[in-house]
């Protein structure tokens, strides 16, 4: 156990590096002009160009300038600042990262209740009604693209029937004051409900598909015939036998999607205009500023191996056979 | 009464391809502290009947008919509520696969303990005394420091021992044992043959021993039945089963044996392949593979009767009884020799 969680610490190191040299390097490499950025585009003075460049190190060989990224993102924890306006990274990510936050996790809850509840029931009661009517909305949930999803939702949901907010985001523990936007917990699950249901309706669609399958293959292993032989109901099979075994893979899962779900959340925050990380990176590309745009990359590689770390640790946790290899 | 009295047992799985019925007209009993050993080729209905005895089929595509008098109580026809509480507890059954057939993410003691649960009010302090207790009767190594482990940490022939005291942790009177050595190595399946025979005797369990290997059943059956499609072919008392083996098919089982005299390079098989039971042959079912086949067996399917001398011995075939005899005898000096 010891070994594996180790073992685990260390690919999640390694991969750090390497994602983090990729980015630096794509972002090298691309066809922009930071200095250029910095002083204001294409009015941009010869004198301020020179100056920019220095102070950015652009005149350096790329190794030199990875490593002293590198030096100010490990050993400072900073992520720069922004090539347009000169803020913090670090300042825009604090702001944005509980926006996305709170539309992934809360997405990812809504996904997995219709993921289990419908999967489960789909695989429990093959070829019945609910089973082919779920077929069809993972059919339509799979093909669906998110920004459409939002927009027929924003338009029923908000325009014709005024059930919810189809914009904006209220923070969770109250309003800044001052600032005038609603706040609190009630707000903020109000104002998330349509960015939830259409954040998750694709990945709750496979997961159905995924779950319904587990389900059904798990039902036809020869240990639960055992059990059925022991004298187990139906009820105690289902959930001490199969759903122990059926869900190891889904646990996996999970912890991949949300890292996938980071880049679905662009078009969510777009559509609704909630300030977080997706749009975050939308705005800077329309000005160019791609230290932001790497900032944020960078923040959402942690994340992702931070979880990916956690789901690795869980998954050992419920299945011996890892944990004690 | 005999404990376990099955009476015409039918069994039909709906399939894509139309109606298999996978046990057609099977009868038996079986006694209490007796052996009964169902033998026949893969797909012969054996494991089917014994499933069908549990409830264990998928209801949604099974069709069963007939009767299984449980201590008098038909089990066929039997709520699944009535089923479960029969289950596991007079009644447990053990299986071909011990690498498939303890569930992975729990501990063998957890598993067993449910299994006392499932039918007594006992605490689990109880429940796991009962469960140490079985893992010793069965052989377990270390039973106390074992008792916590996972299946995966067990190699097969004990996590056969753990699945057997499972079997027994409820003190049933009839154990029916799906090819429980099948899945084993050679040694391993003498060592747990003989620890079914010595447990029999401790717990005073009747057994169905369902087998392919002859073996098996010369070793530990009190009665045989052989099964061919879906059918029973023969059935006696072990004994005369094998001094007196009545049918084609049984002589083609019996001379298939693994010899350690005779000078072949090839073991003899019995040609052909067993039918799909889709559409099963006309008249006896075993005639397209029958070295001793004649006109009516393609036409008229014989009756499951007595032998004249002995109205135990059952058989299906039309042969007269000079030639069985005969057949029959040359078959067993010829196994004789051997040994």
């Amino acid at each position: 156990m010891f070994r594996y969680l180790v073992r685990r610490i260390l690919w999640a190191m390694f991969l750090f590096l390497v994602i983090t040299f990729v980015t630096f390097v794509i972002f090298f490499m691309a066809p922009n002009d930071p200095a250029r950025a910095m002083c204001g585009g294409d009015q941009a003075s010869r004198q301020c160009l020179l100056t920019a460049t220095e102070k950015l190190g652009l005149d350096k060989p790329v190794l030199v300038q990875y490593i002293k990224y590198l030096d100010r993102l490990v050993v400072h924890q900073d992520l720069g600042t922004s090539y347009a306006t000169g803020q913090s990274i670090n300042q825009k990510i604090k702001m944005a990262a509980p926006v996305t936050a709170s539309l992934v996790f809360g997405g990812a809850v809504l996904w997995m209740i219709i993921g289990l509840s419908v999967g489960i029931y789909s695989a429990l009661r093959p070829r019945s009604l609910i089973d082919r009517t779920a077929m069809v909305f993972v059919l339509i949930g799979v093909s669906a693209h998110p920004v459409w999803i939002g927009l027929i939702f924003s338009y029923f949901f908000g325009v014709r029937w005024h059930i919810t907010p189809i914009a904006d985001y209220a923070n969770f523990f109250g309003a800044a004051p001052g600032s005038g936007d609603p706040g609190g917990p009630a707000q903020w699950a109000y104002h998330m409900i349509l960015p939830w249901m259409t954040f998750a309706i694709l990945f709750a669609a496979l997961y159905v598909r995924m779950i319904r399958a587990n389900v059904m293959e798990t039902l036809n292993e020869d240990y639960v015939r055992t059990a059925r032989a022991k004298g187990a109901p139906e009820q105690r099979i289902l959930f001490a036998h199969v759903l122990r075994n059926a869900l190891l893979p889904v646990v996996t899962m999970l912890g991949m999607d949300i890292g996938v779900a980071l880049g679905g959340a662009i078009f969510t925050e777009t559509v609704f205009q909630l300030p977080g990380l997706g749009r975050t990176i939308v705005v800077a590309l329309g000005n160019d500023d791609l230290a932001i745009v790497e900032g944020v990359v960078v923040f959402a590689t942690i994340a992702i191996l931070f979880f990916n770390l956690i789901v690795d640790l869980m998954y050992a946790w419920i299945d011996p056979r890892i944990r004690l290899s | 009464m005999a404990l376990l009295e099955v009476k015409d047992l039918r069994t039909s799985f709906k399939t894509e391809d139309g109606i298999v019925k996978a046990v057609d007209g099977v009868s038996f009993s079986v006694e209490k502290g007796q052996t009964l050993g169902i033998v026949g080729e893969s797909g012969s209905g054996k494991s089917v009947t014994c499933l069908t005895i549990m409830g264990l089929n998928a209801r949604r595509t099974t069709i069963s008919s007939g009767e299984a008098l449980w201590k008098g109580k038909d089990l066929i026809g039997a709520k699944p509520s009535q089923l479960r509480k029969i289950r596991g507890d007079e009644m447990s059954m053990i299986f071909q696969d011990p690498m498939t057939s303890l569930n992975p993410v729990h501990t063998i003691g957890k598993q067993l303990v449910e299994a006392v649960q499932l039918h007594r009010d006992v605490t689990v302090r109880v429940a796991k005394a009962r469960a140490l207790e079985l893992l010793k009767a069965v052989g377990i190594p270390k039973a106390e420091a074992r008792i916590d482990d996972y299946p995966h940490q067990f190699s097969g022939g004990m996590r056969q021992r753990v699945m057997i005291a499972m079997a027994l942790i409820n003190d049933p009177d009839l154990l029916i044992a799906d090819e429980p050595t099948t899945a084993l190595d050679v040694t391993t399946q003498a060592q747990i043959l003989s620890l079914m025979k010595r447990l029999q005797d401790d717990f005073g369990s009747a057994i169905i021993m369902i087998t392919h290997d002859l073996g098996v059943v010369a070793e530990t059956a009190d009665d045989v039945v052989v099964m061919y499609a879906a059918k029973v072919v023969e059935h006696a008392k072990v004994h005369d089963l094998f001094n007196r083996p009545q049918h084609p098919y049984t002589w083609g089982l019996m001379g298939s044996l693994p010899r350690l005299d005779a000078d072949t390079d090839r073991l003899v098989q019995i040609p052909g392949q067993p039918p799909s039971l889709l559409r099963p042959p006309s008249g006896c079912r075993f005639h397209p593979r029958c070295p001793h086949v004649m006109g009516v067996c393609r036409t008229t399917e014989p009756l499951l009767e007595g032998v004249e001398r002995d109205p135990s011995h059952l058989q299906a075939c039309h042969l007269d009884q000079e030639t069985k005899d005969r057949e029959g005898t040359k078959l067993v000096e010829a196994t004789m020799a051997e040994a």
